[in-house]
């Protein structure tokens, strides 16, 4: 694998008085420096790229772990009017506008959202075009082959495609490069400092290197201290890279730009309690809790397992745990529930009775059996189908599970351990249609911010799935064209995809 | 660390195929394809690249049977590892061409009839150096022993005045005919093993019967055009980083039907002799010549690409302990192919018995390892094939749902 791929050169300018930083062969200050190695900043990259600008493109994460959260996404969320390639009927803007509507619960950016909504039914081409490569939905998520297209092999794929493209168009890209710091002027870009003093001078600048999820610090002193005096954050994990510590967002915020949203909000879901701390990405999900029932530490039930399909449910549940003592709960099955949802990553604790379980898992096997005999002797009876809103529900129990209850009383008992589980989070850097950084509501003439880092303009909370894709590919390639325009290059194409998407 | 499937959980059905104890406990190569599978099946981002991902999603737990099933359907063409969100360095380590690998050959060995020559495959290269010897040697003392000497007045390509052509169709027949034997007794326990109807209901057994016809037409497709080398996006598969190349695609397009040509202008050759009564040496221009010829053209360039794509490939999906029986069937191959040309070009001269007696050795290297060394994946691969395109015909019992 690749190391630091710095050239010899480039080190010895780290060692230079900055005072010559400018004096540098060409190659060491670009036309424009993207900041973040993700989706939004590939995206950039390309883009300027295709405008004529020379990029410069620094990742913080070796070769390796390159490609930030966009390495463990799987599609694009993508507005239709009609049956496109892998997508099937039509997806008009209107839905999908109401759908992240429901799910923010109003607290978006209409306009904004409107555009990366219109624009993400046009710039599959564009993708294409850099190697990225569409394939119909996943078995097991057939409910988002209206809505979604997938990326064949995932987000990886996609991040190795256009590395390989941005090279190709002579992009270049430096590993293992974290930046710190960036110096302003009256909210101009003059140049990014790295972690190794490294001063890098260039005429633009993109941002797109992710929140803060990964800064376990930070999400500590965010989510503070609740009532039972627990550090909530402490008991998260992180779904996605280990690498997006949030430091030019809190630089960005500290040097006065204009940021958006609650550094508690977060795509936020239940995963498996054992998944590593870091990069559990996908596989760690527990897909069986509308099967069952969810008991907390005091093995009591806190919420309607049947509220609606999992899919629809599994962002608000990272927030349910996270809310309960120890930030853990359980979800309990029985053998009726098994090869109905995704097969989970690691093994279930397995046991032939309930009070049995409950001692396995460490709960207080009397409350864990006064909750499931209440609950079992709440189902009423019904037709039992996990594809669609059944009429099995609970009648005189609190909370009611809603749909698919049925009693829990086939062994073997089965119950897998839940954790909040952390994507990214919405703390982020207030934008315009532009991209633009902006200062006390000026928008900078160039430093331009993507992907994670504004996505809180347009998700202040809650998530549907693919969205941040839809809005890290918008603001990436608008970004990058228009750091590529205030250095002095214009995109020869897409002028007319934009004010397709802005709704000229 | 994801524990690996429930080892304890019964698995029904004959306890023993072959050589093969199904009902043992996982070998370490086993249980690492189960890992690996459980995280994959939880995961699914590969499923567009191959047959082996939708393979898996029809089940929720691997044993023996079902980790030799996938280790013969993977055609270790990369893809999955590059797109791994899970690969090396996450503490997951997931690696499923270099898993597959490893027990691939294993199969080989342990379905091999004799079940003793299966050892043959731990030391492939050695196999394929004693054999190609020991060919050589036969060929070359049986020269001098029929006709004194190995350099000869022209005899304007008469090979038969060398060795008498019923000499050479037996000792060739013999060999011949033990390899196919002993390659169909390797397949068929393998079959028994992983048959898709193996514990099934009759409602499986009779879907499983309808599917037969369409499932031999798309293994013979996916065979033939070596779907799977193509990536599923039909821009081929990985050779040494995560760019896609159809090479390897072609260039073994090239080996299979230049070995197919061969195999032809021999064919072609026996029926000239026993039912036209033509005798060789045939002319450039005639049927066997032809097809010789462009078969060896092609077992020239195929093996050299394969041969140069193999030493290039990225270490890291490789089992490197399978270097010498890859290289080394590639390396025969290449070899039968270019003592067939030299043997064509200098038949007319005065050491046409020296090269007739290379060739020969050459070739009866060749059939003699073809049971024991790399060509037993065309055989294993397209019975796991087979069974792919039966099973997917057959109804899936799992229900996922909504997710």
């Amino acid at each position: 694998m690749h190391g630091n791929e710095r050239s010899v050169d480039e080190r010895a300018a780290t060692k230079t008085d900055t005072r010559f930083a400018s004096a540098a062969p060409t190659g060491a200050s670009p036309d424009v420096l993207v900041i973040g190695g993700g989706n939004a900043a590939l995206c950039s990259a390309l883009m300027a790229r295709e405008a004529g600008a020379s990029v410069l493109l620094l990742e913080a994460a070796p070769k390796e772990w390159r490609g930030g959260n966009s390495m463990h996404v799987r599609n694009l969320r993508c507005m239709h009017d009609a049956p496109q390639d892998v997508l099937v009927e039509a997806y008009p803007e209107e839905e999908f506008w109401q759908d992240l509507l429901k799910v923010t619960g109003g607290i978006t950016n209409e306009p904004l959202a409107r555009l990366v909504i219109r624009h993400s039914s046009r710039c599959r081409p564009w993708m294409r075009k850099h190697g990225v490569h569409f394939q119909p939905p996943l078995s097991g998520a057939l409910h988002v082959a209206r809505t979604n297209a997938f990326f064949m092999g995932g987000g990886k794929a996609l991040v190795n495609a256009y590395y390989r493209s941005a090279e190709a168009l002579g992009v270049k890209v430096r590993y293992n490069t974290p930046v710190k710091s960036l110096e302003l002027e009256d909210g101009r870009f003059i140049a990014a400092i790295t972690e190794a003093g490294e001063r890098i001078t260039a005429k633009s600048c993109v941002l797109g290197c992710g929140g803060f999820e990964s800064n376990l610090e930070w999400q500590r002193e965010a989510w503070g201290q609740n009532e039972r005096g627990e550090w909530t954050a402490e008991n998260f994990l992180i779904r996605g890279t280990r690498f997006n510590q949030g430091v030019l967002l809190k630089f960005m915020i500290d040097a006065g730009a204009d940021s958006i949203g609650d550094p508690t909000q977060a795509h936020c879901v239940a995963i498996d309690a054992r998944a590593p701390l870091y990069d559990g990405g996908i596989c760690t999900r527990i897909d069986c809790v509308s099967l069952g029932v969810v008991v907390n530490r005091e093995a009591r039930r806190f919420y309607d397992e049947g509220e609606d399909f999992w899919p629809k449910r599994y962002a608000i549940w990272g927030r349910l745990v996270a809310q309960q003592p120890g930030q853990t709960a359980w979800s309990i099955i029985d053998q009726k529930a098994i090869g109905r949802f995704m097969p989970p990553v690691f093994e279930g604790t397995k046991a032939n009775t309930l009070p049995e379980l409950a001692v396995k898992i460490g709960l207080d096997p009397a409350v864990f059996m006064d909750t499931l005999n209440a609950y079992n002797a709440a189902c009423r009876p019904g037709t039992f189908d996990h594809t669609a809103l059944d009429d099995c529900r609970t009648e005189g129990v609190t909370p009611a599970k809603t749909h698919w209850a049925r009693v829990i009383d086939t062994p073997p008992f089965y119950a897998y351990p839940l954790r909040p589980g952390i994507t990214f989070t919405y703390l982020g850097m207030k934008t315009d249609a532009t991209a633009a950084v902006r200062f006390q509501d000026v928008p900078s003439s160039n430093l331009f911010a993507a992907g994670e880092m504004v996505a809180g303009n347009v998700l202040g909370k809650g998530y549907t799935a693919g969205v941040g894709m839809s809005i890290g590919t918008a603001f990436g390639r608008i970004a990058g064209v228009n750091a590529a325009a205030s250095a002095g290059h214009r995109h020869p194409t897409f002028q007319e995809e934009l004010a397709y998407a802005a709704g000229h | 660390m994801p524990p690996v499937t429930d080892m304890a959980a019964p698995i029904a059905g004959g306890a023993c195929e072959g050589g093969v104890n199904l009902v043992a406990a996982l070998s370490a190569d086993e249980q690492e394809i189960a890992r690996v599978m459980q995280i994959c099946n939880a995961c699914r981002y590969c499923e567009g690249f191959c047959a082996v991902f939708p393979a898996m999603t029809r089940r929720l737990e691997f044993n023996k049977a079902d980790t030799h099933y996938l280790a013969n359907l993977c055609h270790n063409c990369g893809s999955c590892l590059y797109a791994c969100q899970y690969a090396p360095p996450h503490e997951f380590a997931v690696n499923v061409p270099q898993a597959m690998a490893r027990l691939r050959v294993r199969t080989y060995q342990d379905y091999a009839w004799p079940r003793a020559f299966g050892r043959l495959y731990e030391r492939a290269g050695l196999t394929v150096a004693f054999a190609l010897s020991g060919g050589l040697a036969l060929f070359m003392i049986l020269a001098i022993a029929m006709n004194g000497r190995l350099i000869h007045e022209p005899l304007a390509g008469n090979f038969y005045a060398i060795f008498p052509h019923n000499f050479l169709a037996s000792l060739f027949g013999v060999v011949f005919l033990f390899a196919v034997l002993a390659l169909a007794i390797g397949v068929v326990r393998f079959w028994r093993a992983v048959s898709p109807t193996k514990d099934a209901n009759a409602a499986d057994i009779a879907a499983a019967a309808k599917a037969r016809v369409p499932a031999v037409a798309e293994a013979t497709h996916d065979i033939a055009r070596l779907t799977y080398l193509g990536g599923g996006h039909g821009e081929g598969c990985n050779e040494d980083d995560d760019a896609f190349t159809l090479w390897r695609r072609r260039f073994h397009q090239v080996t299979l039907y230049g070995f197919l040509l061969c195999f032809a202008a021999t064919s072609v050759a026996t029926l000239y002799h026993y039912l036209l009564d033509l005798h060789a040496p045939y002319a450039f221009l005639s049927a066997p010549v032809i097809l010789g010829t462009l078969g060896g053209i092609g077992l020239i360039i195929g093996p050299a690409g394969l041969l140069w794509l193999n030493l290039k490939r990225d270490a890291q999906r490789a089992d490197v302990k399978q270097n010498a029986m890859d290289r080394g069937f590639i390396m025969l191959l290449l070899l039968v192919s270019v003592t067939g040309f030299a043997l064509l070009l200098l038949r007319d001269t005065r050491v046409m018995a020296l090269w007739l007696a290379i060739h020969l050795g050459t070739v009866m290297a060749l059939f003699l390892t073809l049971p024991y060394g790399k060509f037993a994946h065309g055989i294993f691969r397209t019975a796991a094939l087979l069974k792919f395109n039966i099973e997917k015909r057959m109804p899936n019992r799992l229900g996922l749902g909504g997710e």
